[in-house]
């Protein structure tokens, strides 16, 4: 049966049931829709939700459990009836629905109160979307999981967690250290929040404090149209515009270097992308800040700067604080600026610390590797690609304890003052 | 603490102190000015060296022949038959365009010293004997004629025109030589040779990497445009009915607790770790295949959804109690006071918070380069077909299709990836223009 004419059946019949539900609700009532506990529509609503939704979840689970027995023993027996019976799946939702309106069919009578029992199928609905977040949360977790399990029985972990040396090889011989990576995604974010905290931090704090009304009307929304320009904008001006810029300026004149992707191409223009994301999320907690605080720094002969440096920030600090951490965890996660910014060598750990905090060499992170190990042809038993997944796997927990510090650092402060 | 000492002098007057405590109030007003005006001298460069690099991807060097399409050698069997003329290659068709070409300079009597006669050919696009050809196909009744032409000319004479390409670098160049440049200027100076506006731009499908003239972004658009489809399709009532939930229905509890720390934490998730979900789940769990805009969608829809879910719920949450209650208190149940009332009220946000999360996953490239759409496609893509189902065609799609042009040799794409990163910002100044503009028409103060 192809899913087209699956569906149409299943639709067809959630409407024969609607139409059935109504015509006997109304026909119980006696053609008088006064005698009956609902109006006659939810009757009909009742039965077209109780076909559609348990045919739906049995025909989702069944293909679900169709991928899954083609991975494991476990559900071998599934595989076998399906063999055995044509469009196993299909049926039992068509079942499934079958079964569901029957049920509707035989409650419905005069006094049944179909509105609250057609809410209750809604609000299934409405719980069903709402856990689509956890199961999404639960498929990055698991997705990443189960390769990262099968990577490190291929290969050592604390090689992987402790190796200084990244060389994939898909020979064989790989040496798949994390260590270098780790460098280059540190490095590069912290050279981009040097930049973009203290102009975010500025900004947000002329633009709170300091500017007019036209000056903030038109510098605010400029400031961010920063944010909704797409990464790989920014990778590419960071390929043709800066890299070239920063290597016959800087690089090749004091001798050191002469790629253009390098650590600070990428650090300075992830600076820029971060600067709108630092400096509104600092410009919300500084007006959250209340005027009485500032007042009573006034009313005590401070100045504006004093009071912003000795009142202000002070009680903005953990918000702050919260907003560099998520700009940190935007940083590390970043991928298109490093990609194309970058480089794709990883840092040499055992040349010297010269070469190591040159920020004109050009040096490779977590994200890059990702993708140049997952793109192209990629074979799932090797260990050079399973490793793209032991990659994820760390930068999704960095990136994960990163968020709930700030999170929970944002969220206490804001309780504060209200 | 001890009192301070008396002060001395005039209060007309500033002292030292004061002076110093005034220069470090006007020198903290000028680091914040310095900061925005930093910013904004960033988004200028920004968009400055894109708008330099890229306007030019929107105008095509082309030349204009007359091509004489002999019979005896488009359709040796002399039927007109399309199945037979399909069996003549492009090879043949350049050899003609190349002819024409040197027919016209010698009516132009134009003479250019060093001139090789195989160079005059190289002046045109490897592309022209393709289009040429599927010209002739198209139409039968050609052959035999003599047609006039515009064709494409080679992407380094393009590259001249378009200041990429000088007489010094083409000397240097083994693909190109200084005398066909001055071949060029001349044909120019004919009038045969012209850089007007380029569509095919925005409509043809990719080019190989020796053809960076003939690349387009055709494809591209049609596969961000399914993508964003999907998006809508999904992401917009998943999200909705999922706010909905929680913001009205949800009991406050701990484990209410749990989905708000993960909605927002998934608003921070990198977005290249929804590309490895995508690729576990839906390419190497489901067997979806690779670079289908369906299995992007999907991957988008999940990216888009904590955006939708934080705003629409914020929609939600700007719909006073009052309203609410007026609905209650005349017999609605909670769900109808919901759908009947405080929904309708909240459109206007949810549809603005909907745009900005479309716009966002629009630009997205990470996740894309996972599952495959990295790959070169010069086939439209079908939005339905029988054996790959709704969106299950290979496509490519607008950013990665520059992530793809930034990744190969020649220089003129550069220029390509510029233009489509114009064509890109356009489309989300459109839809974030739109987002604005619902807003201000339609919010709400109560």
């Amino acid at each position: 049966m192809s899913p087209v004419m699956l569906l149409t059946l299943i639709a067809g019949l959630a409407l024969a049931g609607y139409v059935t539900a109504k015509a006997r609700a109304l026909g119980l009532a006696g053609g008088d829709a006064r005698r009956l506990a609902s109006l006659p529509g939810f009757y009909g609503q009742n039965a077209a939700l109780a076909a559609l939704i348990p045919a739906l979840v049995v025909l989702g689970a069944a293909m679900a459990l169709d991928r899954i027995a083609a991975r494991s023993e476990v559900f071998a027996w599934w595989s076998g009836l399906a063999d055995d019976i044509p469009d196993l799946a299909s049926w039992m939702a068509l079942g499934a629905g079958a079964l569901g309106l029957g049920w509707a069919l035989s409650r419905t009578r005069a006094d049944y109160r179909a509105r609250v029992a057609s809410e209750r199928w809604i609000m299934v609905l409405l719980i069903g979307c709402a856990s689509v977040a956890i199961l999404t949360t639960l498929a990055i977790v698991l997705s990443m999981l189960f390769e990262t399990v099968s990577f490190f029985r291929q290969y050592p972990w604390t090689e992987f967690l402790f190796g200084t040396v990244w060389s994939p090889d898909f020979r064989g011989n790989s040496a798949l250290g994390i260590l270098p990576l780790l460098w280059g995604t540190l490095y590069i974010s912290l050279i981009a929040l040097v930049f973009a905290v203290p102009v975010g931090l500025f900004a947000a704090i002329y633009l709170s404090e300091y500017a007019g009304r036209r000056m903030r009307g038109i510098a605010k929304p400029a400031i961010e149209v920063l944010a909704g320009i797409p990464t790989i904008v920014y990778g590419l001006f960071a390929l043709i515009t800066v890299g070239p810029l920063l290597r016959d300026w800087l690089a090749q004149p004091l001798g050191l270097g002469t790629s253009g992707s390098s650590v600070l191409t990428a650090g300075l223009v992830m600076g820029i992308m971060l600067i709108p994301f630092v400096s509104s999320l600092s410009d919300d907690i500084i007006n959250a800040v209340p005027q009485s605080l500032r007042d009573g720094s006034y009313a005590l002969g401070a100045t504006r700067s004093e009071t912003i440096r000795q009142v202000v920030l002070p009680a903005a600090l953990p918000g702050v604080v919260g907003a560099v951490l998520l700009a940190a965890s935007r940083a590390i996660g970043e991928t298109m600026i490093v990609v194309l910014g970058a480089g794709a060598a990883a840092a040499q750990m055992h040349e010297g610390l010269g070469r190591l905090v040159n920020p004109l060499e050009a040096m490779t992170t977590v994200t890059v590797k990702i993708v140049s190990q997952l793109t192209g042809d990629t074979d799932f038993a090797a260990p050079e690609t399973l490793v793209a997944f032991a990659l994820g796997l760390t930068l999704f927990i960095i990136t994960l304890a990163l968020n709930v510090l700030a999170l929970i650092i944002v969220r206490k402060y804001r309780e504060q003052y209200e | 603490m001890t009192p301070a000492p008396p002060r001395k002098g005039s209060l007309l007057e500033r002292d030292a102190r004061t002076r110093r405590r005034n220069a470090s109030e006007a020198r903290f007003q000028a680091c914040g000015l310095g900061a925005i005006g930093l910013g904004l001298v960033a988004l200028v460069i920004l968009l400055g060296s894109i708008l330099g690099n890229g306007t030019s991807a929107f105008r095509q060097t082309r030349i204009t022949l007359d091509v004489a399409l002999p019979a005896a050698k488009l359709d040796p069997k002399g039927a007109r038959d399309v199945d037979q003329m399909k069996k003549v290659t492009t090879l043949t068709y350049g050899p003609l365009l190349a002819q024409a070409l040197r027919d016209r300079i010698a009516r132009d009597g134009i003479d250019v010293a060093g001139l090789k006669p195989k160079d005059v050919g190289d002046l045109i696009s490897r592309e022209a004997a393709a289009q040429l050809r599927d010209r002739v196909l198209t139409d039968p009744a050609l052959v035999g004629q003599t047609v006039s032409v515009t064709v494409l000319a080679s992407g380094r004479i393009d590259g001249y025109y378009k200041g990429r390409v000088s007489p010094e670098s083409a000397a240097l160049d083994s693909n190109i030589s200084p005398a066909q440049l001055q071949l060029a200027d001349a044909l120019k100076a004919q009038g045969d040779l012209s850089t007007p506006f380029n569509p095919d731009f925005l409509t043809a499908p990719d080019a190989s990497d020796q053809r960076p003239e003939a690349a387009g972004l055709g494809v591209a658009i049609l596969g961000s445009l399914y993508m964003m489809i999907v998006v809508l399709v999904l992401a917009l009532p998943i999200g909705v009915a999922a706010s909905i939930w929680l913001e009205e229905f949800a009991p406050k509890n701990r484990w209410t607790d749990v989905i708000e720390v993960n909605i927002a934490n998934l608003a921070a998730v990198p977005s290249i770790v929804f590309g490895i979900l995508g690729l576990a789940i839906f390419i190497n769990f489901a067997g979806l295949r690779a670079s289908a805009p369906i299995v992007g969608g999907l991957v988008l829809t999940l990216m888009t959804l904590p955006t939708i879910i934080i705003s629409t719920r914020a929609a939600l949450k700007a719909v006073p109690p009052s309203i609410r209650d007026a609905a209650l208190g005349v017999g609605a149940s909670k769900m109808q006071s919901v759908f009947h009332h405080v929904l309708p009220l909240a459109a206007p946000g949810i549809l603005t918070g909907t745009i900005i999360g479309l716009a966002q996953a629009l630009g997205e490239t990470a996740p894309l380069l996972l599952i495959g759409m990295v790959a070169f496609v010069r086939e439209y893509p079908a939005a339905w077909s029988p054996e790959n189902g709704l969106f299950g065609e290979p496509s490519t799609a607008l950013p990665v299709q520059i992530f793809n042009w930034t990744q190969r040799a020649d220089p003129a794409f550069f220029e390509r990836a510029s233009g489509a990163i114009i064509v890109l910002l356009a489309f989300l100044l459109v839809m974030n223009g739109v987002a604005i503009y619902l807003r201000r028409r339609f919010e709400r103060r109560w």
